[in-house]
């Protein structure tokens, strides 16, 4: 038979049910890949398929649609007696009291949780390098980082590790890696996917999207995700769409859709390769239908300013509580007092990039400081809202590149963090509008993928995805040459030097929930 | 010399009186062992969000409504940041700029808001000192973190330490009566810290203030508050600078050390609860609030006042003891209309209080107000409403009135019963007590002498000797209206 491992979610889901396959054998297939990985993709794996269900049933039924599906979970997803670090020294061991709703969702559907994956520290980064366990290396090119924060979910799909992942997405942590791999990323509407579970980094743009070989894996596990609001989340909207619930999308044509194009976010940055493919990628959408317009967003071009003091103020505040009184690693401190205890277990703990945006956060936040930043970047936020619900008036999708260019070399950007975070130009405005965003592969540039983004209006997932479901079938992008034995270069020993050695072996002086 | 006085304004923390904790399913429990009553939640655990507590805000709402202040439209939340060990997020989530409560007013003392938030943890400092500084250790108790609290923040508008503790014991008074919190200052479910500076006396403006913190008891407060004016008044004439700065009032040893100067105050970096977006306040909660509030001690005490006539006196210490003005109003009410209000209330407030209270300092040193709560005394409404109409009646007399109430506070009963097994009844009727009065004034023909001459002084002689004859049944007033009677006076 078939190779297990090639099957799509919705694939295996269904070779499950008819009983072509064994749940037991469909993990077993992937564990074994995911053990052998040299992306650096995973920070733990469950030892059998019953370690990743908590205490549930994953026995074939019509509420259990992804029964048996193993789903590899980004790190900073709590998870029930699991490894949960956000990738962060301070948290390295930690065994959460309590499972993510996103996740319990996905558990009650029947999914199993195969692994936790690597990601930047606590979400705060656009390459996975800022990863107590290492950088994550992108199957395309192993010299090249997989983009981040949820690398590691995008690399594990991207290389065959898992059928599916699970990531976050502040300021375009789901779409960027996807695109920089190769496959699909959703970031669904804020409020529609419960964030309870989920270690915050900023609590106001955060949101859980799954990332898949396909569009319609991506409707299948979002419409699991989604669902009632979560009570244990004051932020969850639950889903409030048109229909009940999401349905999978079957769209082929694009006609009557209207596709904006805001100039403001092609502007410089854009690689030619990139431009290139998103031009071929419009000309397609107009060859099955889609009207293409230029649509204006004044306020964009600030985002990015906005975003940097929203989202490290949210937080700088939000890290408060990793002070090693209660759980995760505390420093020893000798005779020292309390300030040394949480001087010493933060410096300790926290990795550069994450005590940087602590220090711009606390900043923004000072007394004296508040009205200039973090009031004036709350302003623009409101006008980049305006500007997208005026755009929607006459547009059902708006189109940009995912990123600005493809996936770079690890490393390159490390020591410039401004060239780091303009990486998320073209996905922040969605992030600071709230709204639904999906970025799908449209081609190749030097050998690279290119990231195609639609986005809509709150609560328009289902428009997303059918249109995404019509552009992928015209792409025909093969994601396959990541999957392949020999694909890319040698991996870099020196990269992930601490990352697979620390899988199932959390540090012993970790200390568990309290 | 010139003259100082004080300038006031008091801070509250109230523990509301939830069931839960204000962002967490969490029992409130006073007193269990440590950290049993705590959840992922409340240990600001990671990835875990909080969840307001409707009941806190009904209850946040009823003090403002209590007090005829404007409540809030929209709920909003704020963290306010500082790194201790009692605060397991690093943050509390408190009120800002739009507190639950803004304004209001209760007696004498005007209200600048009231909002709500959530308690720290316990800590527990060993050593001497039991405070951090010189302790060798200290644990917490996560059990109080999260309790849900109401903080009341009054207007500058108190001039002295005596006002404070008086208007305090208002406060604590109405809120009890609105049910709102325990109010107990021991246990902590009611703390309050005092922002105090002084002026010169006619000026109207605001001098340098030093805030005063957690003081745990109405003695506490007074004394704290006329050191730290004390101490400040000393300072000014010794031609220093009052500075800005928080303090700590050390009872057993009378003196203030200061905690932390301005200089070294948290910016507490104030910004909107991303995890809490402003939501409306529902009607249904705003409702059930205004309905839940009663009619409370100082409208109550108006209300004896005009309505039954009291004296000012009486009617506020009934009103402002709940369980006595029930109590009150239940005699009344099996007393009936011709009551005397004034007399019934003397008998309660007076006579019935003294005995239980007595009773009290037999059982136990509580200091429960509860355990002197006539209706859970023996004696009931009925009978004490039956006593006072036996006395208003002169069927027997007060001294006669006051053996009844021994007896139905030990026993119980019905007063008539016990004035007949007791033989109390007065020696009432003319018939009866000509004969006794003539017979006294036979036996002292050297005051009848007097008496004859005006002089009515020596009449005590007559009415002393009547009583010892009746036992002290026979009523005063009768014996000398007799007197004159027969003596043609």
């Amino acid at each position: 038979m078939t190779d297990p491992t090639s099957l799509s979610v919705v694939e295996a889901a269904s070779a499950l049910r008819r009983g072509d396959l064994s749940q037991d054998e469909l993990f077993g297939a992937y564990r074994e890949r995911a053990a052998a990985d040299d992306t650096n993709s995973f920070t733990w794996l469950a030892d059998d398929l019953q370690a990743g269900l908590g205490d549930r049933d994953a026995a074939p039924g019509t509420d259990r649609p992804l029964a048996g599906v193993p789903l590899a979970v980004k790190d900073l997803f709590c998870v029930t007696g699991v490894p949960t670090a956000s990738a962060s020294n301070l948290l390295r061991g930690y065994l959460p009291p309590y499972t993510a709703t996103a996740i319990a969702r996905l558990q009650d559907a029947g999914a199993t949780v195969l692994g936790k994956t690597n990601q930047d520290e606590f979400a705060m980064g656009s390459s996975n390098e800022n990863s107590a366990f290492g950088p994550v290396l992108n199957p395309w090119d192993r010299t090249k980082v997989p983009g981040g924060s949820s690398g590691g979910s995008a690399a594990a799909v991207a290389a065959g590790l898992a059928p599916a992942a699970i990531g976050t997405d502040t300021g375009g942590s789901v779409r960027q890696p996807a695109a920089l791999c190769g496959v699909v990323g959703l970031k669904p509407t804020y409020g529609s996917v419960s964030r309870y579970g989920m270690i915050a980094f900023a609590s106001s743009l955060d949101q859980a999207g799954p990332i898949t070989r396909n569009v319609e894996d991506a409707a299948a596990l979002f419409r699991a995700m989604t669902g009632p609001a979560d009570p244990n989340d004051m932020t969850s909207i639950g889903w409030t769409g048109n229909s009940p619930e999401i349905d999978l999308p079957t769209a082929e044509r694009l006609d009557g859709v209207r596709i904006g194009v805001p100039t403001e976010l092609l502007g410089e940055g854009i690689e030619p390769g990139v431009r290139a493919s998103f031009d071929a990628a419009l000309a397609t959408a107009e060859s099955l239908g889609a009207t293409i317009v230029e649509v204006a967003l004044p306020h964009a071009r600030h985002a990015l300013s906005a975003y940097y003091l929203l989202a490290p103020a949210e937080a700088s505040s939000n890290l408060a509580r990793f002070d090693g009184v209660r759980y995760g690693n505390r420093a020893d401190i000798g005779q020292g007092g309390l300030v040394e205890l949480y001087t010493k277990t933060r410096h300790d703990g926290f990795g550069p990039e994450v005590k940087r945006r602590i220090m711009l956060g606390t900043y923004a936040l000072s007394s004296g400081f508040y009205d200039a930043y973090y009031r004036r970047a709350q302003q623009v936020r409101t006008k980049i809202v305006e500007d997208f619900a005026a755009v929607h008036q006459e547009v059902d999708l708006i189109a940009t590149p995912t990123s600005p260019t493809v996936a770079w070399g690890l490393g390159e950007r490390t020591d410039d963090p401004i060239a780091m975070y303009q990486a998320d130009v073209t996905t922040l405005p969605q992030s600071l509008a709230g709204v639904p965003a999906i970025s799908i592969p449209c081609g190749l540039s030097d050998g690279l993928p290119v990231g195609l983004q639609l986005s809509g209006a709150a609560f328009s997932e289902q428009a997303i995805l059918d249109a995404a479901h019509a552009l992928e079938l015209a792409f025909a992008f093969d994601g396959s040459p990541a999957r392949g034995a020999d694909s890319g270069s040698v991996r870099d020993g020196s990269a992930t030097a601490s990352g697979v050695a620390e899988l199932g072996a959390p540090d012993p002086t970790g200390k568990d929930a309290a | 010399m010139t003259e100082y006085e004080p300038v006031i304004g008091l801070e509250i923390h109230v523990q509301l009186a939830t069931k839960t904790k204000m962002f967490c399913g969490c029992e409130l429990v006073f007193g269990d062992p440590p950290n049993t009553h705590t959840c992922q939640v409340c240990l600001g655990m990671p990835g875990t969000l909080p969840v307001v507590n409707a009941e806190a805000i009904r209850l946040g709402l009823m003090i403002g409504a209590a007090f005829g202040g404007k409540l809030a439209e929209r709920l909003v939340f704020h963290r306010k940041s500082y790194f201790y060990p009692d605060l397991p997020k690093g943050y509390q989530i408190s009120q800002f700029d739009e507190p639950l409560v803004d304004g209001g007013r209760l007696g004498d003392v005007g209200l600048e808001r009231v909002h709500v938030e959530e308690d720290a943890a316990k800590l527990t400092h060993a050593g001497a000192s039991g405070r951090i500084g010189g302790s060798t250790s200290s644990v917490v108790d996560y059990n109080r973190g999260g309790t849900p609290l109401a903080e009341i923040v009054t207007l500058p508008e108190i001039r002295s330490a005596e006002q404070a503790s008086s208007w305090l014991r208002l406060l604590r008074e109405t809120l009890r009566q609105l049910g709102v919190s325990d109010v107990n200052m021991e246990e902590g479910s009611l703390r309050c810290d005092a922002n105090i500076s002084i002026r010169p006396v006619g000026d109207t403006g605001l001098g340098t203030k030093t805030e005063l913190k957690n003081m745990n008891s109405f003695r506490f407060i007074e004394q704290g508050i006329n050191a730290e004016v004390a101490r400040q008044i000393s300072l000014v004439r010794a031609g220093e600078r009052v500075q800005q700065e928080t303090l700590h009032f050390d009872p057993r040893t009378g003196s203030i050390t200061s905690l932390r100067s301005k200089e070294g105050s948290h910016d507490y970096r104030y910004f909107p609860e991303p995890d809490m977006p402003p939501v409306a306040v529902p009607k249904e909660l705003l409702e059930s609030a205004l309905a839940s509030v009663p009619e409370l001690p100082l409208e109550r005490a108006e209300r004896f006042r005009t309505e039954l006539g009291l004296h000012e006196e009486s009617a506020r210490l009934l009103a402002f003891r709940r369980a006595l003005g029930d109590y009150f109003e239940a005699t009344l009410a099996a007393a009936g209309d011709d009551a005397d209000k004034q007399q019934v209330a003397n008998w309660i407030g007076n006579d019935l209080v003294r005995r239980l209270e007595a009773l009290r300092r037999d059982d136990d040193a509580s200091d429960d107000e509860s355990s002197t709560d006539p209706a859970a005394s023996k004696v009931t409404p009925q009978a004490l409403a039956e006593l006072v109409a036996l006395v208003g009646a002169k069927t027997i007399n007060r001294k006669a009135g006051e053996q009844v109430l021994d007896v139905l506070v030990a026993e119980g009963g019905s007063p008539a019963a016990i004035v007949e097994d007791k033989g109390l009844a007065a020696v009432g009727g003319a018939d009866e007590l000509r004969p006794v009065v003539q017979a006294a004034l036979d036996a002292n023909p050297d005051v009848v002498e007097k008496l004859r001459t005006g002089n009515m002084k020596p009449i005590g002689a007559i009415v002393g000797a009547v009583m010892k004859e009746t036992k002290g049944r026979a009523d005063g007033g009768e014996v000398t209206r007799l007197t004159r009677e027969i003596l043609g006076l």
